[in-house]
Parts: structure tokens; C-alpha cells; sequence
């Protein structure tokens, strides 16, 4: 008994509270005539469609840089890559493949220079971040305007220059993952196989290399940065890799997330991106300085339950439209409740 | 000490302000603007904006860092002018009656923001800001759903079509710039609403007065160092707790005085920048997330301010856009927080680590004390 009060504890009375709101929203749903099927298919689509994003977080959580609210640094480098491979033509999965090739260089330039403002900044990472993000996609809205982009397809009609608020990937990449072996099942079913695929992969991926040898050493920098350095391990460097890894992570899976929604989305849009991926790893069971790849999947999969069945379920039981108001309250309780717990690892 | 002018640890202390200098300095030629259309608008945005501004002094000092909590007072001025608008209580005495509506709110909101920030020490900024968002949901579930259902509002042009929820926008015209207009002197071609800044002179009183008393010695005393602090008996957690209150209640009155002005409110949007606009003007003025006095809010509002006005117009010479303009402003006030708490943090560090060396050579030199 005690052992289930510890257990309890440990994963938190929100957690709780969320897992049985989700349970209560599949079990209600066939009795207000929301069907199910189609749900559920709603729910892996968006899951795999955030899935990367929130994954994008682990390393830093990891090295002890707390939650990432700069995860539009990634962003922008990822609207980047794949802005670039439309103006060059390419389609289908070279168009996808070309926009995550060109994306990279751009994610680990500012990745690094990202990293290197955090390691002065230590203690203060979170909100610094946050306002990084800010300005870096403001900074970008300026560029989407002045850049020389000339695809049709991309800039505004009767002016001729400067991108348009959304482009339509339809034509280039839209929905490639998504398609890739897609399982039909039923009238309304539709597993995103490649999508889920790709998701796994790379959360593998991000798994294997946090039991590598370089992966251990972050993880102990997070943890314990003095026991770290006498162990020979330097906690900039450290700090500074797991940087650069979240900004490229956090590109490739703006890209996820655009093939899936079929736009890609630019100016303001990055502004909050990185709020309900952060909700979603904290709801998966992490903590300011612990994450894991199980905390991914599954805080993921929960919120991203949360977001599409409130809308139909409760909308139906109380006749009105809750459901911003109940993600606003979900989404931001996690995370102060993830910010004001006193955590077993005080720094 | 020798205090010679070091012109690198000048730029240092005021590079937010410098670069906010030489931009605006280079945009307001460019706009093309008269002198004395941008003169009036700065006069009128001083009064709409310097009391929202002086709200964050307080938790500065209490070394809380920038309360982007701050949002929850505005909240609860909002909820105060729909009550009064309902009410169909007129000009000055209707703002008056939102504050009193509004005051309760805020205070408990406060409380409620002081309790979750000792939770959080070390990351009251960040905590602060999220906590805005949480609570404009739990705002959004009183105003849209709950006024007119549980909350009875008698005004039906308020209410939604559906019979309750409040309008997206809120006409304030019972209340327009009622304050402003209550002493409106002309200067020259100038008007000046002397009401509102009288206002606002006695809020900067109150606050000179307010740093010389018992609390507010403890308040400093805690920004210094809360361990020595709690030494020398001052109740930490409780000061902290009425500093953050002071500043939603302050922030709640400036909300009021705020849209009293704009005459309009964007019932579910309106408080959505303040915490934004509040803390860029504070720090632009040149005040630092440790520190902040009373001529940086006005140099701070001045500057932003000045370059919100002219940045769209020279946006829209230079690039034919005035688009770019708009972007470039708020870059670069998103840029100048994100530069005052880098410096902060920078500045933190160094100091830390300074102690820390200081501990080192002090215990040796002690020998074995502690």
C-alpha cells in the first residue's frame, strides 16, 4: 500500500487526473455518437505529426537546460530547409529527404550559437529561451518578406515576392509519410504507417544514443555537473551538444508535423509551437530535468487524445464549445505544476 | 576608488537603451511623421501606459525578477469594467466602481501568484509567464461561460447571442477616456490628460514613500539575499507574497486606465500583451531584472513607444512595406528582453563565481571558522 502511495506520488496527481480524463473520453464517446474509429485515426495522425517535436526536447531536459521554450529555433531552421527545397522544385522524397538535408545546416549553426548564449546564461535557461524563440521568429518574419524567394507557388499572387502566411504542400511532399503503407481499416480507420514508422525510428534513434557514450556523459552533466567534471566530462560541451541536437530534432520534426498537415505554416505561427510540446512531454511523466523516451510516447500520445476528442465528446455532452478552454487549462497547469514541484534532484 | 567614466562598462549597463537609441534615432527621420504628431502621441501613450509599466517595480525589488504574472491584474480590471459597463455606471465614478470590483480580484489573484512563485524560486519568470496562460484560460471559463449564467450581467448588448458569454468586443464608451478627459489642458497645439498623469504622479509617491517604509527595507533587504534575509527575521516567503500582490493590484488599475484610453476592449484578448509591452518598455528605459527606478518607466515608455509609432511609416518608406516595419519593431523588443536577461544572467554568474572564489580564499584565511 505504501509502495502504491510512493508510486503515486512520484507520477503526480495531474498525470492521474489527465489518464483518467482520456480513458473517460474514448469510453464516452460511442454513447454521445462520436465515432471512434475515426477518432482514434485523428489521434494517431496527430500524434505522429507531434510526436518529433516534443521528442526534440528530451536532450536538453537531459543535460539539465531545462524545457526548451526555444524550440522555434529549430523551427525556423526547418521552415528553412523546406521553403528552399519548394524554390528548388523538388517533390515528393526528394523534396521531403531534400528538405530535411538542407534544414540541417542551418539547425546546427544556430543550434551552436543557441548553445553557446545557454552556457552563459545557466540558472536562467527557461525564460531566456522562451524569448530567443520570440525573437527569432519575429527576426524570420522580416526575412520571409525580403528574401528572394520566386516560386509561384510560395509567394504572394499580385506582388510577385514575399512568401504567403500558408503554402499548400500539395504537389510537393504533402502527406508522403503519411501515405507511405497507410493501413485502411473499415469505412474510417486509416493508420499513418509511415509517419509512426518514422516517428519510432527516430526516437530509436535518440534512445540508443543516450545509452552511447557521449549520451551517458549528458545525462550525467544534467543530473550531477560535479560529479560529471570529476569524471572528466566537460558540461559546456555537453550542454552545448544537447543544444544542437534539440535545434535539429526540433527541425526535423517541424517538417513531420508540415507533411502531415499539408502547410507549411510561417511569420507568427512558430510563436507558441513549443508550448503544447512542452505540456505534452511534462503530461508524458517527465520533469524539468528528467525526460525520457517512454515520457515522449506516451505524454504525446495523452495530450494529443486530449486535443481531438474534447472537441467532439465534451462539445456534445454540454452543448458548447469548451474545448480552448479546457486545453489552455490542461496544457499550462502541466507545466506550472511541472515548474513548482520540488524535485528529488535540486540544483 | 577613482570613478572615471569607463565607456565599456557604460555600454554594457546600456546597450538596450543605446540600441533603442541609434534605431529610433535612424527610423523617426525616415518615417517621415511631424514632430508634432509623434510628440502628441507619445503624451497620450505616457498616460495610457506608465502606470501598467510601474507595476513591475515591486517584484524587482522583492528580487523576483519581472513579473510577467503581472496579467492576472489586468485580468481582473477587465472584470471590473464589464461589471461597471453592465452596471451602466458613468465616466470617472465608473472607473472607479471597476477598480473596487476589480480590487478583491486582484488581490486574491495576487495571492494566488505569490504562493505559486515560492514554489518556484529560481524560475519566478518563467513560472510567472506560464501562469499567465493558465489563468487567462480560468478567465476565459468566467467570461465566456459563467457571466450571464452563474454571474448575472442585466446588459444583453454585452452578452453573446446565445445569452451568455461577454462579446468579443466590449465598447467602453460609458467610460471613454473619461480620466483623460477630466483635466485635459491644452498646451499650445498639444493636449495633455493632467488627470491621468496626476494619477500617476501619486502612484510614483506612493512608491518613493512606499521604499522607505518597514516593508519595503524588508522587500530590498530580500532582493539582496534571501538567506540573510530570513536571518535577520524578516518572513521571506509572506513579503515576497504581498510584493506580488501590490503589483497585480497596480497592474489592475493600470489595465483600467489603459483601456479607459483606447476606449475599446478586445474582451478575450486584451491582456494577452500587456505583460510583453509592460516589461520591453521597463527594460528599454534601462532598468535591469534586478534593478529598476522611476525614470526608467518613463524613459522606457518614451523610447518603445516612440519607436512603435514611427517603425511602420519608415517600414513602409524604406521597403515599401509597412509590414516589415511592424515585424522589425516587435523583433526588436523581443530582442531587448532577451538581451536584459542575458545580461542579468551573465552578470549572476560572474558574481557568483566571485563569491565563490572570495569563500575559498576567505576560509582559508579564517582558518576553519563555519
Amino acid at each position: 500500500m505504501n509502495r502504491l502511495k510512493q508510486a503515486v506520488t512520484d507520477f503526480g496527481w495531474p498525470r492521474i487526473i489527465i489518464f483518467l480524463f482520456v480513458v473517460a473520453l474514448f469510453i464516452g464517446a460511442p454513447f454521445v455518437k462520436v465515432r471512434v474509429d475515426s477518432s482514434f485515426t485523428d489521434v494517431f495522425n496527430r500524434f505522429g505529426q507531434n510526436a518529433v517535436l516534443v521528442l526534440a526536447l528530451v536532450p536538453m531536459v537531459q543535460a539539465g537546460c531545462g524545457l526548451n521554450f526555444g524550440l522555434p529555433v529549430g523551427i525556423i531552421a526547418g521552415l528553412l530547409g523546406s521553403t528552399l527545397a519548394m524554390e528548388f522544385g523538388l517533390v515528393g522524397w526528394a523534396g521531403f529527404l531534400g528538405a530535411i538535408g538542407l534544414s540541417l545546416p542551418f539547425a546546427v549553426a544556430f543550434g551552436f550559437a543557441y548553445g553557446l548564449l545557454l552556457n552563459k546564461v545557466k540558472g536562467e535557461e527557461m525564460t531566456i529561451a522562451m524569448y530567443v524563440g520570440f525573437s527569432i521568429v519575429t527576426f524570420f518574419a522580416i526575412l520571409w518578406l525580403l528574401l528572394p524567394y520566386s516560386s509561384p507557388n510560395m509567394v504572394w499572387g499580385y506582388a510577385g515576392k514575399g512568401l504567403r502566411t500558408t503554402i499548400t504542400l500539395e504537389g510537393y511532399w504533402g502527406l508522403i509519410l503519411n501515405d507511405f503503407l497507410a493501413l485502411r481499416i473499415g469505412e474510417n480507420f486509416r493508420f499513418p504507417t509511415g509517419m509512426i514508422l518514422f516517428v519510432i525510428l527516430l526516437t530509436v534513434l535518440v534512445g540508443f544514443f543516450f545509452r552511447s557514450k557521449t549520451g551517458t556523459a549528458m545525462t550525467a552533466v544534467g543530473s550531477n555537473p560535479d560529479f560529471a567534471r570529476a569524471g572528466g566530462v566537460s558540461a559546456d560541451r555537453m550542454r552545448l551538444t544537447s543544444v544542437i541536437l534539440s535545434t535539429v530534432i526540433g527541425a526535423v520534426g517541424i517538417l513531420v508535423y508540415q507533411q502531415s498537415f499539408g502547410f507549411i505554416q510561417i511569420y507568427n505561427a512558430p510563436l507558441f509551437m513549443a508550448f503544447p510540446a512542452v505540456a505534452a512531454l511534462l503530461i508524458g511523466g517527465a520533469s524539468v530535468n528528467k525526460a525520457s523516451m517512454l515520457n515522449v510516447i506516451v505524454g504525446t500520445f495523452l495530450f494529443q487524445s486530449i486535443l481531438t476528442m474534447t472537441p467532439s465528446v465534451i462539445n456534445s455532452i454540454l452543448q458548447t464549445d469548451m474545448s480552448e478552454v479546457i486545453r489552455i487549462l490542461i496544457s499550462n497547469g502541466m507545466i506550472l505544476y511541472a515548474l513548482t514541484r520540488k524535485t528529488k534532484v535540486t540544483k | 576608488m577613482s570613478k572615471t567614466f569607463d565607456p565599456r562598462k557604460f555600454l554594457a549597463d546600456n546597450l538596450v537603451v543605446v540600441i533603442f537609441l541609434v534605431v529610433t534615432a535612424f527610423a523617426v527621420p525616415v518615417s517621415g511623421l511631424s514632430a508634432q504628431f509623434i510628440i502628441q502621441e507619445l503624451f497620450t501613450r505616457i498616460g495610457r501606459n506608465a502606470f501598467l509599466v510601474f507595476s513591475l517595480l515591486l517584484p524587482i525589488m522583492a528580487g523576483m525578477g519581472i513579473n510577467f504574472g503581472m496579467v492576472l491584474g489586468a485580468m481582473a480590471g477587465e472584470i471590473g469594467l464589464i461589471i461597471a459597463v453592465d452596471w451602466g455606471i458613468l465616466g470617472v465614478n465608473g472607473l472607479a466602481f471597476a477598480s473596487l470590483v476589480g480590487m478583491p480580484i486582484a488581490v486574491f489573484l495576487g495571492w494566488i501568484a505569490g504562493e505559486v512563485l515560492n514554489r518556484a524560486k529560481g524560475r519566478e519568470m518563467v513560472t510567472g509567464y506560464i501562469l499567465g496562460f493558465f489563468m487567462d484560460g480560468v478567465y476565459q471559463l468566467v467570461v465566456l461561460y459563467m457571466m450571464g449564467y452563474i454571474i448575472p450581467i442585466r446588459s444583453p448588448a454585452i452578452t453573446l447571442s446565445r445569452g451568455y458569454g461577454i462579446r468579443n468586443t466590449l465598447g467602453l464608451d460609458s467610460v471613454r477616456q473619461s480620466l483623460d478627459n477630466l483635466l485635459a489642458v491644452r498646451i499650445g497645439p498639444y493636449v495633455l490628460p493632467l488627470a491621468t498623469y496626476m494619477v500617476i504622479g501619486l502612484l510614483c509617491v506612493f512608491i518613493i514613500w512606499f521604499r522607505r517604509t518597514k516593508l519595503g527595507q524588508d522587500m530590498r533587504a530580500i532582493g539582496q539575499d534571501q538567506g540573510v534575509s530570513h536571518s535577520a527575521g524578516i518572513s521571506v516567503e509572506r513579503t515576497r507574497i504581498i510584493a506580488i500582490m501590490i503589483s497585480t493590484v497596480l497592474a489592475m488599475i493600470g489595465q483600467i486606465i489603459f483601456l479607459q484610453n483606447m476606449g475599446n476592449m478586445a474582451t478575450y484578448n486584451a491582456h494577452k500583451q500587456t505583460g510583453f509591452f509592460a516589461a520591453a518598455a521597463l527594460l528599454v528605459g534601462g532598468a535591469s531584472v534586478s534593478k529598476a527606478t522611476i525614470p526608467n518607466v518613463f524613459i522606457g515608455v518614451v523610447l518603445l513607444h516612440l519607436m512603435y509609432i514611427v517603425m511602420p511609416r519608415a517600414g513602409a518608406q524604406l521597403f515599401g512595406e509597412a509590414q516589415i516595419g511592424e515585424f522589425f519593431r516587435d523583433a526588436l523588443s523581443y530582442a531587448a528582453i532577451a538581451m536584459a536577461l542575458v545580461i542579468y544572467a551573465w552578470r549572476k554568474r560572474a558574481n557568483a563565481e566571485r563569491a565563490r572564489a572570495g569563500l575559498r580564499g576567505g576560509e582559508a584565511a579564517a582558518g576553519g571558522v563555519k
